[in-house]
């Protein structure tokens, strides 16, 4: 179990510095100088290389590359071109944003996914299945920018009764303490007694969390009903039937339980996808987090941004995974031996 | 040894032929996995007979008709802020759908399958060397890569099918190389090898075929997604530039309309819904027949 635990963990660090050599020559070898980009096509020569010396840039490949790789483990990663602020105080002032998203959207992609999923496959080949089965189906297939855009004509534009962008009315004014904005609206409510900063960060998060929850819904409840198919299939479900145990308690207590090993990966894998899939949803809803920001910094080529932009979210992306991996170790004793 | 060769390569021939007729004739049996099949054999059929079947030119502009709503006649579906017409552009759009799934799927499908190929075979630092490379490309989630990887390239369609199919390339060589191991311990390798078949010919005549299974299955899915993910570059101006009719784009100029002209936004997409059900429907009958373990 240890040795599990502790070779996995060690796999952590030639991966991050694999990625984080990646992103460096992908950044340097891409056409376009950053100097360029700062003062603009019309910049005279002698201008741009003075800022390329300012930046390093004039230095040997791997000068800078060990310049850079010093930096980044300090979580240096320089200042936006566009903005000139720190790009690790511009990434940490959006973090929360995506994360309550992402945890939104997964709570309801869960809960949601299980549910459908154990229904369905207690239910095998009735309507319920075909329904909620061709329905999953259609969640897989569905771009998720659309969906967005279909969700707000629907619910912003002609029914009135949702937002269409951003996290919270403007006529609020409240300082965010956490910059999870439904816990802060709680806070708010709870030092002050008005409940409106609370529905109005949740009003505004329901669009977003369903879109971007949709797909890992779908896969989720799919995935749940092929596991709890194959678990319902085993001897001792059938014994528990036989010596007269309720079907609830079947299905929840004895079924469930490890049909949900699988699940739990798959829920894990999809919450690191959120976050790098959190680009489209956060543009759609004008969502102030760190997708839309990369996007922003993607479209006007911000070098540093887009690097910390990365290297942050599949740091994230691999340490979720690593979790991921751990927990499952954890409540499944077979992977532990191989 | 020739004998022996040629023995075993007819009874293969024989086998596989009747292999792939039986598979088909299970497919066939599958209401669903058929259905996806027509629904792709109808956006192949539009695609190839555009100029045919749109009613209209899919650039053609009229400021006179801007906007009209849907079922106008006699412009169905309606007609988009420069008086294009939507349905046209929808069938054209078509073309380029399938070309960017097709395109980018084949190039994970034969480069992923070449490095997973390889590295399964040999094993070894070239194994090494190749896995270590495909988990850090895995550590990216792949949205991502893609996004980044046609930035830096440059926003256009040609770069965005290019990024997909490298994002993507690392699940076909994974899953290449865990079947090619599988095989490599099977014992007609082993016969082979001692016959003294050589090593090339052993991967890609004995080994390969017998590994194209789950490859086949990952590669329908995927026209499925990547045609998902070139609409959504588009959508991000990362894919398609305007005026071209590709759906991800059209989506993405009507964003602004969304409260005074929602079929302009709608329709696009729901073409896109389609082909990628379609894809899936038949991926998943494909898996089905050619993985039996994995039907519940």
């Amino acid at each position: 179990m240890y040795k599990f635990i502790l070779k996995r963990v060690g796999m952590l660090f030639p991966t991050l510095f694999g990625v984080i050599t990646l992103v460096f020559f992908m950044l340097a070898l891409s056409p376009g100088e950053p100097a360029r980009v700062i003062l603009g096509e019309r910049a005279n020569k002698e201008a741009v290389e003075k800022l390329n010396a300012e930046l390093g840039l004039d230095k040997p490949m791997h000068v800078q590359y060990v310049i850079y790789l010093k930096k980044v483990v300090q979580l240096d990663f320089g200042r936006s071109i566009k903005t000139g602020q720190r790009v690790i105080d511009e990434i940490k002032s959006r973090f929360p944003a995506t994360i309550e998203l992402a945890i939104f959207s997964m709570i309801l992609a869960s809960v949601a996914g299980i549910f459908i999923g154990v229904i369905s496959a207690t239910k095998r080949y009735s309507l319920l299945d075909y329904v909620s089965m061709f329905g999953a189906l259609f969640g897989v297939s569905m771009p998720v920018f659309w969906l967005g855009l279909v969700l707000i004509i629907i619910f912003s534009v002609n029914l009135n009764l949702l937002p269409t962008g951003g996290r919270m009315d403007i006529r609020y004014y409240f300082v965010p303490i956490t910059n999870f904005y439904i816990l802060d609206g709680l806070i708010h409510f709870f030092k002050s007694g008005d409940l409106g900063v609370f529905l109005s960060a949740v009003t505004h998060m329901i669009l977003p969390a369903v879109t971007l929850g949709t797909i890992p819904l779908a896969i989720i409840a799919r995935i749940t009903r092929s596991s709890m198919l194959e678990v319902l299939k085993q001897d001792y479900i059938k014994t528990a039937r036989a010596i007269g145990t309720p079907e609830h308690k079947v299905i929840f207590k004895y079924a469930l339980r490890n049909a949900l090993l699988p699940v739990i990966t798959v829920i894990g894998l999809q919450f690191g996808m959120l976050l790098a899939g959190a680009i489209l949803t956060e543009t759609i809803f004008a969502w102030p987090g760190i997708g839309k920001w990369l996007y922003h910094a993607i479209e006007s080529r911000d070098f540093p941004a887009i690097q910390g932009g990365i290297i942050v979210i599949s740091t994230c992306f691999v340490l979720i995974n690593l979790f991921v991996d751990l927990l499952y170790s954890v409540i499944n004793p077979k992977i532990r031996t191989e | 040894m020739s004998f022996l060769k040629l023995f075993k390569s007819e009874n293969v021939a024989n086998n596989s032929e009747s292999i792939w007729y039986e598979n088909w004739q299970l497919l066939k049996k599958n209401k669903s996995a058929m259905f996806g099949l027509y629904i792709i054999i109808f956006f192949v059929l539009i695609a190839i007979f555009a100029p045919v079947v749109a009613p209209f030119d899919p650039y053609a502009q009229n400021i006179d008709i801007r906007k009209l709503p849907f079922f106008s006649w006699p412009y169905i579906l309606g007609t988009d802020d420069f008086g294009r017409d939507i349905l046209s552009r929808i069938i054209y759009g078509a073309r380029i759908s399938l070309v960017i799934g097709f395109i980018s799927v084949s190039i994970s499908l034969i480069f992923g399958s070449f490095i997973g190929l390889i590295s399964g075979f040999y094993g070894g630092w070239i194994d090494k060397i190749s896995m270590r490379i495909i988990d850090i490309m895995l550590a990216f989630p792949y949205i991502l890569l893609t996004i980044v990887i046609v930035a830096l390239l440059g926003p256009t369609l040609l770069n965005a099918m290019i990024a997909i199919g490298i994002a993507r390339l690392p699940q076909y060589a994974r899953i290449m190389r865990a079947s090619v191991l599988a095989e490599k311990a099977a014992e007609y390798v082993e016969a082979e090898k001692s016959l003294g078949v050589g090593n090339v010919e052993l991967m890609f005549r004995s080994i390969l075929p017998n590994c194209l299974a789950p490859i086949i299955v990952q590669a329908t899915l995927g026209v499925g997604s990547a045609i998902i993910e070139s609409a959504a570059l588009s959508f991000l101006g990362l894919g398609a530039q305007p005026p071209t009719p590709e759906w991800g784009l059209m989506i993405a100029s009507a964003r602004e309309f969304v409260s005074s002209a929602w079929w302009i936004v709608t329709f696009p997409g729901i073409a896109i819904l389609f082909v990628v059900l379609g894809f899936n429907l038949l991926g998943d009958g494909i898996r089905d027949v050619l993985d039996p373990r994995l039907k519940d």
